[in-house]
């Protein structure tokens, strides 16, 4: 297949595909690092979106954004750790179901 | 990823699928971007993830059997989902991707828009991360007297 073949449809669908893996993880799974990870990949799904439109009408903004983007991740990523940290501490456990206790 | 067992094989795919999304950047004219991208994912946010899953002691297969209703429920929904998008954008006319001019990525041209039109955001992001890092070591702290 040529490149010049290849559309902005084709990145619009591995985007898709890529925050819905990550939306069925988050909610397949029970390990909360796990769930963490499926954030990531959706993350990444909208990064991938926005630099292939930033591509396409040829304006930088759009990678300014993911640059954003990626910096809330890292400090999300960094607090989310740190939190997971702490909860094994408290309960031995990273099963998103024994947190059932901040729901009241 | 999302089916393994063990959580050190699920970071490892996902290792893997940051090398692919790199690659992807590249093929996109974002140099600096890709850059960016494999320091602080492939290089922070991953040793991160694997270091907290050795500290833990994580990589036992504890993972407790979820009730199958939910698990179906959560793949249909996914499912779902993928075919919202599909069917949204089948409607939209395909147009080729356009070879742009090969500096749109660049580490100038990056800077200049950034540094120019999106400064107060920049100086936001730095507050952000002090407060990131303030907060991780209030939580990493053993005992808050």
């Amino acid at each position: 297949m040529n490149v010049h073949n290849i559309t902005i449809d084709h990145y619009v669908l591995l985007s898709a595909i890529l925050f819905c893996i990550g939306v069925m993880g988050v909610l397949f799974r029970r390990n909360a690092i796990i769930v963490f990870m499926c954030i990531e990949l959706m993350l990444n799904a909208v990064n991938l979106l926005l630099t292939a439109f930033s591509n396409q009408h040829g304006d930088p903004s759009g990678q300014v954004f993911v640059f954003f983007i990626m910096a809330v991740a890292a400090a999300e990523v960094a607090v989310g750790l740190a939190i997971l940290v702490m909860i094994f501490r408290n309960i031995k456990s990273v099963d998103i179901d024994m947190l059932n206790k901040i729901k009241w | 990823m999302v089916f393994t067992k063990k959580p050190v094989y699920s970071v490892l795919y996902l290792i893997f699928f940051f090398f692919t999304l790199f690659g992807h950047y590249i093929l996109l004219n974002a140099q600096f971007l890709a850059a960016v991208h494999l320091i602080v994912y492939a290089g922070a946010i991953m040793v991160l993830f694997l270091f907290v899953i050795m500290m833990l002691n994580l990589n036992k297969e504890i993972e407790p059997n979820k009730s199958i209703v939910s698990k179906f429920a959560a793949v249909i929904s996914g499912g779902l989902l993928l075919v919202i998008f599909i069917c949204v954008m089948k409607g939209a006319d395909s147009i080729p991707l356009a070879q742009g001019s090969q500096d749109i990525g660049s580490v100038e041209v990056l800077g200049k828009v950034l540094y120019n039109k999106y400064m107060l955001p920049f100086e936001m992001v730095s507050i952000l991360f002090l407060t990131a890092i303030v907060g991780a070591v209030m939580l990493g702290k053993k005992e808050i007297k």
